[in-house]
């Protein structure tokens, strides 16, 4: 088992621990003040292959690997957890199902324009009515002969009017459950699918989080993703997908919290000395770092996993599930190290708790993960 | 257009620090980087080869582990590379290495040959103008910005000590080039993944053409009699006086420090 | 080569548009100095175009005991291979032990390429010139980023050759009575090598600050309080020849622009000289110049840490000490 980096990933987290301190993190308190999206840094990342790492070059992709497109969403999301998402719900939620159950034909089409970073991907699935319990699909797709009609709503959908792709997951035969679910690609500027309320939010401040709403939208009959019937597999899968990308934020996050405190906790003095050199610091410092490690392996495993065409859904589970309640108790205790300054907005470590959260919630709750866990566990 | 590029792997020289108690250098665990201003020149490499299609090739002198810049620069989007690495250069001094390094390059077909003005570890600026001068081929030094006229003119815009000169030369014809002249671009990705596939040709004394006595030490008219640092900082002196003293406080230290 | 027919210190004394450059005296004055050691005399080279003849006495009354003028149509404005064809044939000709060159953008372009057609050794950015014992020139200069110093030699080529940066030596008081001899040589060129064409000449002044190139800083924080007193700042500064730089604090009260900023989230700096005036020392503009050659710090504060890391502390009011200060450095100028 080697668990050292590959010579071309150490050159590769060189480079994107260079973006991000030079690209990314300047702007980080600013897109989360203005809860402005980063679209000059969503660029940049395109230039650079950051926005297609995993797509194989025949589609126009990076030919990379999913260990590093991890290692580019935890070293983005280290400065700045609104840029990791975008990278991550782009990639693991928008490339990934086109790239694993495309036709030949919409590879094609969407995969180069997306992984060069021209156009930016989103996935809907949430509704108001349909979170954790993601059968209740109330938004339907029927079948008119050369053509799908969509009508219905979607809330919480990261990317949502920045994305030129989105993947839609509507009930195509209510009468069959799960198995009546479809999934299809439908992009921006199709008549009867417009952009709703973009909402406010406590964390990722940037990173837009918007409604779709579909009023007799039509898409081609091809739009149709996978087969007719099979979309709540689908859309699970790629959500085991995601959770490795969100797993990575959280560790990032995490990562991210802990570099300042450990710089913070050095200067700061009291009691005529730093209060580093004090055994409660060290002693809690210690437990968060063995936590933010052991969140680290269980991403790399994931990631590692996934590359080898292992079965990683657990995997990713245990990893977000990890690394999100990891990166909440860092991040957490890390104001509480800053003392009166964290709490202000002088220092990053209040957004990063704030950033921090959400991957406790979305693409699958932390509840969600246990579920998984111990279906796993318990068959 | 052919290209050759002269890159060198330094320590990151703002990341070196000086141990309190001994007051030396800490020279482990500072990260090895491409010299700023190569990499300018590197940059202004792939810009000409963006825009007239030229092959880039690069080339450094130095121990093996200097094949690290070289997969950066394939990672960039350079086509060639060559490492130039033998015991027979150790020692050298700037004639010595430029004249190695000219040995390297006149065995190659170039149009135009890129350096950076100065490296951060030797800070001397000299190799650049001594390749060209070895080379016999004219050189333009501080270049802001080149056009090329797709034959074989450079028309070139290079800083002065109060302004700018625009100046026109034909090619072969060497330029340094200083790090603020570009902003240098990021490896790609895929430049990244492709990088270590590729192959880099490694070169010994016996590749290039020139007397041993003009290489490494032997080749050296200058040498290290001796070096030191500077010293720890000691506390300073704190006066509390008044204004008219300070004065004359501030004053004196000025002039003792010929700014005045 | 026999190293004993050489002999004498030479000086490039560089000229601009016919006004010979600061730091040709400069040179001229540690070349006295060297050739006192070295019982040796000091000759500088001026080369330029006939409008440059009547500079050449200005050298003697510098230090030198001979100028070697050369004026040619071809030596007007500077090129790298005219400037080189004529030096090597004035050290060919004359063998000098020791050749000295301003740091400048012509001195880094024209003192390689003449040290290697001449094969011999160039020691750059000296901040140190001195004779051993053994009569070598001793080259110090700063190396690994300015984190070491280092002494060089050259002990078996000659010319030693050595550039040394504007500000660093000190010129001799000009003495008119001195005297010396102007020789006038001719140049004979080799044409066919000039491959350089001058188009255009253009003379501007940047508008863009970088403190980070900035040898002296006089930097201001909370203490320099108002708009004003960032004006009587930018006044002292001039006088220094420095440029002025802000801690956050003066930054975020608008005061000043944010590329002025030292600190962590502005710029690192490490002049020669930095004043802290009425900047209380937080750890993040430490930061940002605690690599500072000297540092002066003026706070009304005794306990600031400022004071801590300050080379030179001076408890006492901003407000009058900077005032004050311009005042006097006004009257040493008349």
């Amino acid at each position: 088992m080697d668990f050292s980096l590959k010579i071309e990933e150490k050159l590769f987290l060189q480079m994107i621990r260079e973006f991000a301190e030079k690209e990314v993190k300047p702007l980080a308190a600013e897109i989360d003040e203005m809860e402005r999206f980063p679209i000059e840094t969503a660029e940049k990342m395109g230039k650079i292959g950051i926005m297609g790492i995993p797509v194989p070059i025949e589609f126009g992709g990076q030919g990379g690997t999913n260990q590093m497109y991890s290692m580019a969403v935890e070293e983005l999301s280290r400065v700045c957890g609104t840029t990791g998402v975008v990278v991550s719900a782009h990639t693991s939620l928008c490339i990934a199902p086109i790239l694993e159950n495309g036709t030949q034909e919409q590879k094609m089409k969407y995969l180069p324009k997306l992984a060069s970073g021209e156009w930016i991907g989103a996935f809907g699935l949430t509704e108001p009515n349909a979170g954790t319990d993601a059968a209740l699909q109330q938004t339907t797709a029927i079948d008119a002969g050369d053509k799908w009609i969509l009508n219905g709503s979607k809330i919480f959908i990261t990317n949502a009017g920045y994305a030129h792709v989105y993947i839609v997951i509507a009930m195509t035969d209510k009468s069959q459950g799960t198995k009546g679910i479809s999934a299809f690609i439908v992009e921006q500027g199709t008549p009867g699918f417009t952009i709703g309320k973009k909402e406010k939010k406590l964390g990722i401040r940037g990173s837009a989080t918007c409604e779709l709403i579909f009023e007799n939208c039509e898409i081609p009959k091809e739009n149709l993703l996978g087969k007719v019937g099979k979309g709540f597999g689908l859309a699970m899968k790629t959500l085991d997908g995601g959770r490795i990308g969100i797993a990575a934020q959280a560790l990032g996050i995490a990562q991210g919290a802990m570099d300042e405190t450990v710089k913070y906790t050095k200067e700061r003095k009291q009691f005529g000395k730093s209060i580093a050199k004090f055994q409660n610091t060290q002693f809690q410092l210690a437990d968060l770092e063995t936590k933010i490690q052991a969140s680290r392996l269980l991403v790399r495993c994931a990631a590692y996993k996934k590359d080898n065409n292992l079965p990683y859904s657990n995997d990713a589970a245990m990893a977000k599930l990890f690394a999100a309640e990891t990166a909440m108790e860092v991040t957490t205790k890390a104001v509480q190290f800053h003392g009166g300054y964290g709490y202000t907005r002088e220092y990053p470590v209040e957004r990063m708790m704030r950033d921090a959260k959400i991957t406790e919630i979305y693409e699958g709750t932390s509840e969600v993960q246990r579920m998984v866990i111990a279906a796993n566990l318990l068959k | 257009m052919k290209i050759i590029v002269c890159i060198k792997q330094v320590p990151d020289t703002t990341e070196v620090k000086l141990d309190p108690v001994t007051g030396t250098l800490i020279r482990d665990g500072v990260p090895s980087i491409i010299n700023p201003d190569d990499k300018g020149g590197l940059e202004l490499a792939l810009e000409l080869k963006d825009k007239y299609g030229a092959e880039v090739t690069v080339i450094t002198m130095g121990p093996l582990q200097a094949e690290a810049v070289l997969r950066e620069a394939f990672a960039m989007g350079a086509d060639k590379a060559i490492l130039l690495t033998d015991r027979k250069f150790a020692g050298a001094d700037t004639l010595a290495t430029s004249n190695a390094i000219a040995g390297a390059i006149r065995t190659l077909d170039y149009d135009l040959v890129i350096t950076g003005r100065q490296a951060i570890d030797g800070d001397t600026a000299q190799v650049g103008p001594q390749i060209a001068e070895h080379l016999d081929i004219p050189q333009v030094t501080y270049l802001q910005s080149l056009k090329y006229d797709g034959k074989n003119t450079f028309t070139i815009r290079k800083a002065t000590e109060d302004g700018y000169q625009i100046v026109a030369v034909d090619s072969p014809c060497l330029v340094t080039v200083l790090s603020t002249a570009n902003k240098a671009r990021y490896m790609t990705v895929r430049g990244i993944v492709e990088a270590f596939d590729k192959t880099i040709e490694v070169w010994g004394a016996d590749k290039i053409d020139v007397d041993e006595s003009k290489l490494g030490l032997k080749g050296s008219p200058t040498k290290v009699k001796k070096a030191f640092t500077k010293g720890i900082k000691s506390a300073g002196q704190v006066y509390e006086v008044d204004t008219e003293e300070a004065i004359g406080i501030l004053v004196s230290k000025l002039k003792e420090k010929f700014i005045i | 080569m026999n190293k004993s027919e050489y002999k004498n210190v030479f000086v490039f004394a560089e000229q601009r548009d016919g006004n010979i450059q600061g730091v040709a005296f400069e040179l001229l004055g540690k070349a006295r100095d060297l050739a006192n050691q070295l019982q040796e005399e000091v000759y500088a080279i001026l080369l330029g175009g006939k409008d440059i003849e009547q500079k050449a006495e200005s050298l003697i009354a510098f230090g030198a005991d001979r100028v070697i003028l050369a004026t040619e149509k071809e030596l007007e404005q500077y090129t790298t291979e005219t400037y080189a064809q004529a030096i090597c044939q004035i050290v060919n000709d004359y063998k000098p032990s020791i050749l000295l060159l301003g740091a400048t953008t012509i001195g880094r372009d024209l003192g390689p390429r003449l040290s290697a057609r001449l094969t011999t050794g160039l020691t750059a950015d000296c901040t140190k010139l001195e004779i051993s014992e053994e009569k070598e020139l001793l080259m110090t200069r700063p190396a690994f980023g300015g984190n070491l110093m280092a002494t060089i030699i050259c002990s078996d080529h000659r010319p030693q050759m050595s550039t040394v940066r504007p500000g660093v030596m000190k010129a001799m008081e000009k003495d008119e009575t001195r005297k010396g001899k102007i020789d006038r040589v001719t140049i004979n060129f080799n044409k066919s090598k000039f491959k350089v064409r001058i188009i255009e000449t253009v003379k501007e002044k940047s508008d863009m600050i970088d403190i980070t190139e900035a040898k002296i800083l006089v930097s201001g924080g909370r203490g320099v309080g108002t708009e004003k007193g960032f004006e009587s700042m930018e006044e002292l500064a001039k006088l220094l020849n420095a440029e002025v730089a802000a801690s956050r604090a003066a930054v975020d009260a608008g005061l000043i622009d944010h590329d002025r900023q030292v600190g962590q989230t502005g710029k690192t700096v490490r002049p020669d000289l930095y004043f802290a005036f009425g900047i209380s020392g937080a750890i993040q503009h430490i930061a940002g110049m605690e690599e500072s050659e000297f540092i002066v710090a003026i706070n009304k504060d005794r306990y600031a840490p400022i004071m801590q890391i300050a080379d030179l502390g001076i408890v006492g009011d901003v407000r009058k000490i900077i005032p004050a200060l311009t005042e006097r450095l006004k009257g040493l100028k008349k």
